[in-house]
């Protein structure tokens, strides 16, 4: 039966109970949706063009290794906020939802509170796959050992040098290995040229955890619940950016972010020479800084001495599916092959240029360095030269995938950073002020 | 039937009717639920009593605060601009002063931004406010010699900002009240005064000020009421609803942030009550002291 005939079948049943039966709604049924020619229809929602043409090709793949259990995916894109608004909506009316959706790193905590969450455990799943997954981007989506959402890339932390700003300067960014490398070079720079070196984001809180877990530090504890922004670690990485910013190293930039409108064309303009960002960030490049090309290089990003680890991933997507999709195991098992699966990784470098997850890619030549890459073509460094070099010192950072990671990064983004950089607080009290605000919002 | 339709004291209440309906289905039942929801915590439509603890996390919250004086100032700042300036505009149009087709394409150009959509103007808003040298009011305050200034992360420069887009789209709407309120006074009036030889000035204080009073007391109204529930023109101004140290988050983006952003409904809805509170405090106490409900002729 397909579904448009089980609705129809639905809506004369609740007829002839005068419309009792209504409240219950198409639903109900357990039996998945597949069509007369054998394939499943699959509603999909995301926020970004560029997912959904990779989505698009993955199932197009799918249906022709599968030819017998085709996928008909439907996908609708909805700009960023408004999907994550409507899925919030719809999961707590408890209709409404689609069959998979994208959901971002930052909201997903939202998605999976309490005990018994509106998304599919998608382990078993992940099964034939997960040896090579890197396993920190799996638990950014997990939540008591189950998972529940799929990640599209590593997002690892690397700098992008402006290498022929800096060489007119004298600076060669290979030099570049610590935070007081870059401090140093950064105050040449500025003072040789008036102009920003690096970035001091007040719009996104990125390097702040980068720097915070090469301390060996958190925001959230052990237990993933309790607030401490206010410790030995996250003051020194503040102090050490504040100091940077002091020396002209580090400079704001309009839009708070490299990654907003405002930002690309200064730093295609060669306003900005150094920022250190996920790796994803290479698509940016790519599509909104052309006069760049040839000029940029991909680099390790700078360390703390002693670091307890060299980089942690940013930023990310994860794919989740509903729990009450009637089709929900088909489209787990087409998601774990469109996500998770060596094709879909080898993809997720060629079509977004983002470090994949699934590391056998990371190590295949053939990919990694293929001449006619956009992405290898922009850069002087190759992307996955510097991704091994530092593969084992990835580390998960806990407070990323913290219920209360949400609440924590929008205090960050909205005042925390703002006072920090903007109104040049002391550190000490920031944190203070946010740790104490944190803690009655979340009644700690 | 025929009876019951023609009966006299049934027909006010069938009158009546669609309004009261209309009220309860759309403002009371939202506001009791929203009461309710109030005390509960709710995760993906399952409930659960707390009791007060919303109110007490928001009297603690900071950032509420915050929201509130915003929305507050903002308020009273447009009451400032907004009753005034348009009041002169409708006395000029409504005075014989100009040429009458200049002054109906003015009466029209006022009213267009009124039509446009606010999400719209909201973007181009922003960036004329860019904070790049090369943005269309730095480049206006640059040729009177002062720096770029960065509009949107200052707190006053923010919103001023707001005001502007405010006085834009509003002042044109509020002319066109103080015009049909104008053209209600009787001319005799002035006429009157002028034999007496009241100057202009007097008669606009003595005649017009104390006649338009019903039309500023509704201005005024749904100013205070428009200007603590405004929302959309700051969250386009800022692209999203987090504006730097949340200068620019309102009440209502608050309750937007705290509902739909973070998923808790429950405490969204106290700020929505305590939203409804104050909004009703000072509008009643307005409209009383006013005289708004006293009867018409003890007035």
């Amino acid at each position: 039966m397909n579904r448009r005939r089980l609705t129809a079948s639905v809506l004369a049943a609740s007829l002839a109970l005068g419309g009792l039966a209504a409240c219950g709604g198409g639903g109900d049924s357990a039996e998945p949706a597949v069509n007369e020619d054998g394939s499943t229809d699959v509603t999909m929602w995301v926020f970004a063009e560029v997912h959904a043409d990779f989505y698009d090709a993955m199932a197009a793949s799918w249906n022709e290794a599968n030819p017998d259990r085709k996928i008909n995916l439907e996908m609708i894109v909805y700009p960023y906020e408004e999907m994550h608004n409507k899925l919030q909506v719809a999961v707590n009316a408890g209709e409404g939802l689609p069959d998979v959706v994208d959901i971002e790193v930052n909201k997903f905590a939202n998605f999976v509170l309490g005990s018994n969450p509106p998304l599919l455990d998608l382990t078993s799943a992940a099964e034939p796959y997960r040896a090579d997954i890197v396993e920190a981007r799996l638990d950014l989506y997990s939540k008591d050992d189950k998972i529940y959402g799929y990640p599209t890339h590593v997002g690892a932390f690397v700098a992008f040098y402006n290498e022929e700003l800096l060489s007119a300067q004298g600076i060669d960014y290979k030099t570049i290995v610590t935070w007081d490398d870059f401090r140093a070079a950064g105050q040449k720079y500025n003072q040789a040229t008036g102009k920003a070196f690096g970035l001091a984001e007040t719009g996104v809180t990125f390097v702040e955890p980068l720097i915070t877990a090469q301390f060996g530090g958190e925001w959230i504890a052990d237990d993933g619940e309790t607030i401490d922004v206010d410790n030995a670690e996250t003051l020194e990485a503040l102090t050490l950016l504040q100091n940077m910013q002091t020396d002209g190293a580090i400079s704001t930039i309009a839009g708070g972010s490299p990654d907003a409108e405002e930002a690309y064309g200064m730093i295609n303009n060669g306003d900005y020479a150094a920022i250190v960002y996920p790796a994803w960030y290479t698509s940016r490049y790519v599509d909104y800084m052309p006069d760049l090309a040839g000029k940029v290089a991909i680099a390790p990003a700078p360390v703390t001495a002693n670091a307890a680890v060299e980089t942690i991933g940013g930023g990310g997507t994860g794919t989740a599916v509903t729990r009450t999709s009637p089709v929900a195991d088909f489209a787990a098992e087409w998601l774990a092959y469109a996500k998770l699966s060596p094709e879909a990784n080898v993809a997720v470098w060629e079509e977004l240029g983002f470090d994949p997850v699934n590391m056998s890619v990371w190590e295949d030549e053939a990919v990694t360095h293929n001449p006619d890459n956009k992405y290898n073509q922009y850069f002087t460094t190759n992307l996955f030269d510097v991704l091994n070099g530092v593969k084992d010192g990835i580390g998960h950072w806990q407070s990323f995938s913290s219920p209360n990671w949400p609440p924590v990064d929008n205090l960050f983004r909205t005042v925390t950073l703002n006072e920090l950089f903007e109104e040049k607080k002391p550190a000490q009290d920031v944190i203070t002020q946010a740790q104490a605000d944190l803690q009655n919002e979340l009644g700690q | 039937m025929r009876k019951l339709l023609y009966n006299q004291k049934l027909a006010p209440y069938l009158f009546v009717l669609p309004f009261l309906l209309t009220v309860a289905v759309f403002w009371l039942f939202p506001l009791v639920r929203s009461f309710i929801m109030s005390t509960q915590e709710i995760i993906y439509g399952q409930a659960e009593f707390l009791g007060f603890a919303n109110y007490e996390r928001l009297w603690r919250d900071r950032v509420f605060w915050k929201a509130l004086w915003n929305s507050l100032r903002y308020m009273l700042l447009t009451l400032v601009l907004l009753v005034p300036i348009p009041m002169i505009l409708a006395s000029v149009i409504n005075s014989k002063v100009g040429s009458e087709r200049i002054k109906g394409f003015f009466k029209a150009s006022m009213f267009v931004p009124a039509l446009t959509s606010v999400v719209v103007a909201g973007i181009v808003f922003r960036l004329m406010f860019s904070e790049t040298s090369s943005g269309m009011m730095n480049q206006i305050i640059e040729f009177f010699g002062f720096g770029p200034v960065r509009w949107l992360r200052e707190d006053l420069t923010g919103l001023f900002a707001l005001l502007v887009i405010a006085l834009w789209r509003w002042t044109g709407v509020n002319t066109m009240y103080f015009l049909a309120g104008l053209q209600a006074i009787p001319q005799d009036y002035y006429e009157a005064a002028s034999i007496d030889g009241a100057s202009k000035i007097k008669q606009f204080f003595h005649i017009t000020v104390p006649n338009l009073k019903p039309t500023i007391v509704y201005v005024v109204t749904i100013s205070v009421y428009g200007g603590l529930a405004m929302f959309l023109e700051s969250f386009m101004l800022y692209a999203g609803n987090m504006s730097p140290n949340n200068q620019g988050l309102t009440i209502v983006g608050y309750l937007y942030r705290k509902g739909i952003q973070e998923n808790d409904l429950g405490f969204a809805s106290a700020v929505g009550v305590v939203l409804l509170v104050i909004v009703l405090a000072i509008n009643i106490t307005q409209l009383v002291a006013t005289g708004t409900f006293k009867k018409e002729r003890t007035r």
